[in-house]
């Protein structure tokens, strides 16, 4: 299970900085959702794969925290999948301001020869 | 005895005066200045009733914990030497403030200078009552910034904004090597305070630190001293209006630099380093002050020249640092701020009324002004130490000190010399300044017809000047008991027997007097008119000018060079800089896991489930998919990228993850239908345009292609490392143990965001509110390129049929496709707003919570959107996104402060379950109310970017149907 992860999350970040290295500014926007995604699994797989474990706790009862998988990772995660959003959303906006500034959707704003 | 909050007091003052001036109404002059003198007027009250302490020969003091770890805490400290300086920015502070609202004329913004003022006038008290070295520094800084904005007060004005840039770049740079200069100094005294380091000077003395914390500390006072050769910066900060180089740049913010030498004169004085350079700076820019005063045209520019050459006369008594030295020191400091503030107020008052300040045109004045012309008369006889006023007392004692023994080196022999030669062009400028402007047949080509100032603007020059004349006739007296408690506080025990009296007999000091008021005369008489002919500035020198010197400096060290460094090793591509930073972090990372040693676990298949590994065959796919579609094929990138997100959505779900696996999937939701909506503004692009790159490129693809190969690889081989390692956590084992007793919820993970580290989630639903603002704001003053604003292809077709079917209106088929999705999507409404309340409501205990809560609700609205056009959904349907993410955030911040009034902490949680009736037990934590800021809060940010994004089509319509009307 570990491998099949890691190697999902190797082409997730090798896909996504593929594609944050290439000209056009929409290839650039799918590159971060995809490294963003393989950012995620990296750092949810931090606290171990533990599957039916999930940490909601039964009330009233003693923890054990054997029994649950690891919250903090998932606290981060969380967090990080509002903001990636976030950061989407700007970046797409801003990608499409400047195409409307500079007329192409070039990283750098202008057309560079090939 | 005193109570010591009055430090405080007197130190906050002139900060919260400062804010209530910067508040007023802009036309009011009168109001603006009877409240910053009121605060000037009350400060100096305050400084008064220290006296009694003070005068004991003890300092007042205070101390408030501020970083006591480190050793900075806000320690206040009144002694008698501060208490001079205090009492000098206070009493000249209100008669600067009763000036200042005679000469700021109503164009001017009152307010703001009045403020400025009294901030400057609290960083100043500030510096004097730090008891501790680093906040001494941390308000030495301050001045430099608040006389940048003084100086620069006219803004509109270049050689105000140049001047300001000048000072602030010379004192600031000075303060920096002042910081330093205490970081050693404390680090050798063992401690920032005060008390501590004035006492630990031996061990400073014969510490190998000893020459590098002298160098730099010096430099901090000469620098604000205007010493040279950091002189310059002061002539070109007389763009300031006269009232601040009245105040900062005679009477108090340059005396910093001579207030620092005096008061470390005990610890780092007595070695030959510090007599030969302090004193050789000093008689340096006592002589070349007055040489170069005496040839300036401009009234303040002379005046600024003078007070280098004063200041230079009182560091050269701190550096000969004998007792009687010190206590002249002291003196002059007192008597310069007196008759140099009144001579500023006097030249000020001649620019007023004349409309000029160049001494070649002025000339007469003495009839039209006889009042200026008096007080100008006492503080310029003052200035060149003429009997009977109180700038002679200081001077006889420098003359004294300069004559009396210290070792005997050829440099001490000097000093006598250059003392009478410095003070003989003290002399003569001040005589020209008088009888050059003041006598002579009246001025005829004044720009305004000369005549006395509304008698409150020159009070206060009057009673300065009135006091050089007290002072000088009645020293012991006046003064006496001031300089004695001053000089008590530097010198303690040491202090010398010394006489204020204006007849001491006839010594070698009077001698020196004598010469030295005699060869001024002997320079000014035969010699004036030649100067006044001559160019601004001494005579075959004038063109070497430091000021310039320092401005070619300026421009090679912060344009030419930074822009050839720019030129070398910038660029203004984006993709050359990602590779550089992806290269850094690949190297990060590799020498990371070179010096940790980290140990590779063997790569092993045990145990995997085969529909796993099905899902991430498709999920990488995707992936590649959508790295290799991205170019040419949007919308398929699009898809591909959203089976990618979907399948990281079931991992969540596997891997025991409920509350990620849910987010993911809103979020997913969300991120698609945003992207989509981005689409239709992109150019066009085909698979056909152009396949044949240069080798050029094709090497960089391949380069980048193993770029992101050995990204991958690396962070594959990393997780795949960790996961194998054995797990425990003491953190996490903490919060599952203490989230249903301490947080009052089961669901851990959401008591993490909201409770435990619930500050976190305030700064992120923070950025998520700036975010949608952002977008809001970009796309409000955007507009699309033109060639998207074409109707797309679809559209064109389905408006084709239409038109050629009969009883069909454009919009019909679009109308019929979509019926069936948009009558679910209307139904479907209330219940998604019913799902968002669960998932809302059982956050707490079961995944769910305000983020996807509020996503949710986000998107029941979108699906309105998708279903209809824009306005029939808003005609029935009015979303403010701006007042939820208000609100939101208001929510989220008083909950958190609500927890102040029980005296915890910023967004300390309780809980406790409620029981409604028909819902039963319900979880009523006050992270409940935080989670509602949230939920609010993320329902606005998402709608307001999605809406914003939407309205451009519908602005583009309507621009279309404009545009097709006019045509017609």
């Amino acid at each position: 299970m570990e491998l099949i992860l890691s190697l999902a999350i190797g082409a997730l970040v090798a896909s996504g900085t593929w594609l944050v290295l290439r000209p056009r500014s929409f290839q650039v926007i799918v590159g971060l959702c995809l490294l963003s995604y393989g950012v995620n699994l990296f750092i949810f797989s931090m606290g171990r794969l533990r599957m039916a474990a999930p940490p909601i706790l039964s009330k009233g009862a003693e923890v054990d925290p054997a029994a649950y998988t690891d919250p903090i990772p998932q606290a981060l995660v969380l967090t990080a999948i509002v903001i990636s959003f976030a950061t989407t959303a700007l970046f797409l906006v801003v990608l499409l301001a400047a195409r409307g500034f500079s007329g192409t959707d070039h990283v750098d704003g202008r057309e560079r020869d090939l | 005895m005193l109570p010591t909050s009055l430090l405080l007091l007197l130190l906050t003052f002139p900060f919260f005066g400062g804010v209530i001036v910067a508040t007023m109404q802009r036309p009011s002059r009168n109001a603006s200045a009877v409240v910053a003198g009121g605060v000037m007027a009350a400060c100096a009250l305050l400084v008064a009733v220290c006296w009694p302490v003070v005068a004991s020969g003890d300092a007042l003091r205070d101390y408030n914990a501020w970083l006591p770890r480190q050793g900075i805490n806000l320690t206040l400290r009144l002694d008698g030497l501060a208490w001079i300086f205090a009492m000098m920015v206070m009493g000249i502070g209100l008669l600067v403030v009763i000036y200042a609202r005679y000469y700021l004329s109503p164009k001017d913004s009152a307010p703001r200078f009045f403020a400025l003022l009294l901030f400057f006038a609290g960083a100043m008290n500030g510096m004097l009552l730090s008891g501790n070295i680093i906040v001494m520094v941390i308000f030495w800084e301050m001045t430099s910034l608040i006389s940048f904005l003084l100086i620069g007060f006219w803004r509109s004005n270049a050689a105000a904004r140049d001047g300001a840039r000048m000072a602030l770049v010379i004192t600031g740079a000075g303060g920096l090597c002042l910081l330093v200069a205490m970081l050693i100094v404390g680090y050798v005294a063992g401690s920032y305070d005060l008390d501590r380091v004035l006492a630990s000077g031996p061990a400073l003395r014969a510490h190998p630190l000893y020459m590098p914390a002298l160098i730099l500390f010096l430099i901090g006072a000469f620098t604000k001293s205007a010493q040279f050769p950091f002189h310059f910066w002061l002539p070109n900060a007389m763009a300031a209006p006269t009232p601040v180089s009245a105040y900062l740049h005679s009477a108090t913010m340059v005396k910093m630099g001579v207030f620092l030498l005096i008061r470390f004169s005990p610890i780092f004085g007595g070695t030959a380093e510090w007599f030969n350079i302090v004193a050789g700076v000093g008689m340096v820019t006592l002589v070349v002050g007055a040489m170069v005063a005496l040839f300036r045209h401009d009234l303040k520019g002379l005046l600024a020249y003078s007070t280098i050459s004063h200041l230079g006369l009182i560091t050269a008594l701190a550096g000969i640092g004998s007792p009687e030295a010190i206590v002249a020191a002291i003196f002059h400091v007192m008597n310069h701020a007196v008759f140099k503030a009144a001579l500023f107020m006097a030249a000020g008052i001649i620019d007023h009324e004349t409309g000029t300040r160049d001494i070649r045109k002025l000339s007469g004045l003495a009839r039209a002004m006889p009042f200026t012309a008096t007080l100008a008369a006492f503080a310029a006889a003052s200035m060149a130490g003429v009997p009977l006023f109180n700038g002679f007392l200081s001077k006889e004692m420098f003359f004294a000190e300069s004559y009396a023994w210290h070792g005997g080196s050829h440099f001490d022999d000097a000093l006598p010399y250059i003392a009478v030669l410095g003070s003989a062009f003290s002399v003569a400028y001040a005589l020209r300044l008088f009888f050059s402007v003041f006598f002579g047949p009246p001025a005829t080509d004044l720009p305004k017809e000369p005549h006395e100032p509304t008698p409150w603007m020159r009070r206060p020059a009057e009673l300065l000047g009135a006091l050089c004349l007290l002072i000088g006739v009645l020293p012991a007296i006046t003064v006496g008991p001031i300089l004695h408690v001053g000089a008590l506080a530097v010198l303690g025990d040491d202090l010398p027997e010394y006489s204020l009296a204006l007849w001491h007999g006839v010594n070698a000091a009077l001698i020196m007097s004598v010469l030295a008021v005699g060869a001024g005369i002997l320079i000014y008489a035969p010699f004036h008119g030649f100067i006044a002919r001559g160019p601004e500035g001494p005579p075959f020198i004038h063109r070497l000018r430091a000021a310039r010197v320092f401005e070619l400096f300026m421009i090679y060290a912060t344009w030419r060079q930074p822009r050839r460094l720019l030129h070398v090793l910038g660029t203004t591509r984006l993709q050359v800089q990602i590779r550089v930073m992806i290269l850094m972090g690949v190297m990060g990372a590799i020498y990371a896991l070179w010096s940790g040693g980290a140990e590779l676990y063997k790569p092993r298949l045990t145990g995997a489930n085969p529909v796993f590994a099905l899902i991430w065959i498709v999920g990488a796919g995707c992936a590649i998919g959508a790295a290799y579609k991205a170019k040419y094929h949007r919308f398929a990138a699009l898809i591909l990228l959203g089976g990618a997100g979907v399948m990281t959505c079931v991992t969540f779900v596997w891997f025991s993850a409920p509350d990620l696996g849910l987010t993911q999937l809103l979020v997913e939701i969300v991120t698609t239908v945003l992207l989509l909506l981005g689409l239709r503004w992109l150019p066009r692009r085909r698979a056909d345009m152009v396949d044949n790159f240069s080798l050029r490129v094709r090497v960089r693809r391949r380069g980048d292609l193993i770029i992101a190969l050995v990204c991958g690889a690396g962070v594959a081989a990393i997780s795949y490392t960790v996961m194998m390692m054995p797990a425990g956590n003491l953190a996490s084992d903490w919060f599952l143990q203490h989230a249903y007793s301490e947080g009052g919820g089961t669901n851990v993970v959401n008591v993490i965001l909201v409770d435990f580290r619930g500050f976190d989630t305030f700064g992120e639903i923070s950025v998520l509110a700036i975010v949608g603002l952002t977008v809001f704001a970009l796309l409000r003053r955007f507009r699309p390129a033109m060639e998207s604003n074409e109707l797309t292809t679809q559209q064109r077709i389905q408006n084709e049929y239409d038109d050629a079917a009969d009883g069909r209106s454009r919009g019909d088929t679009v109308r019929d496709y979509l019926m069936v999705p948009s009558v679910i999507m209307h139904w479907m409404f209330p219940v998604i707003i019913l799902l968002a309340a669960e998932l809302f409501f059982r956050g707490h205990d079961l995944p769910g919570g305000g983020f996807a809560a509020g996503v949710t609700l986000a998107i029941a609205f979108l699906l309105q959107y998708l279903a209809a056009d824009v306005t029939w959904v808003e005609d029935r349907l009015r979303i403010l996104p701006v007042r939820w993410i208000g609100t939101g955030l208001l929510v989220s911040a008083t909950t958190g402060m609500g927890s102040w009034i029980f005296g915890y902490p910023f967004l300390t949680a309780h809980s406790q379950y409620v029981t409604l009736p028909l819902v039963g037990q319900v979880p009523a934590a006050t992270a409940l109310l935080f989670d509602a800021g949230v939920f609010m809060l993320v329902v606005g940010a998402v709608v307001i970017m999605l809406i914003a994004i939407a309205h451009q089509s519908l602005r583009w319509s309507r621009a279309r149907e404009k545009a097709a009307e006019e045509e017609n």
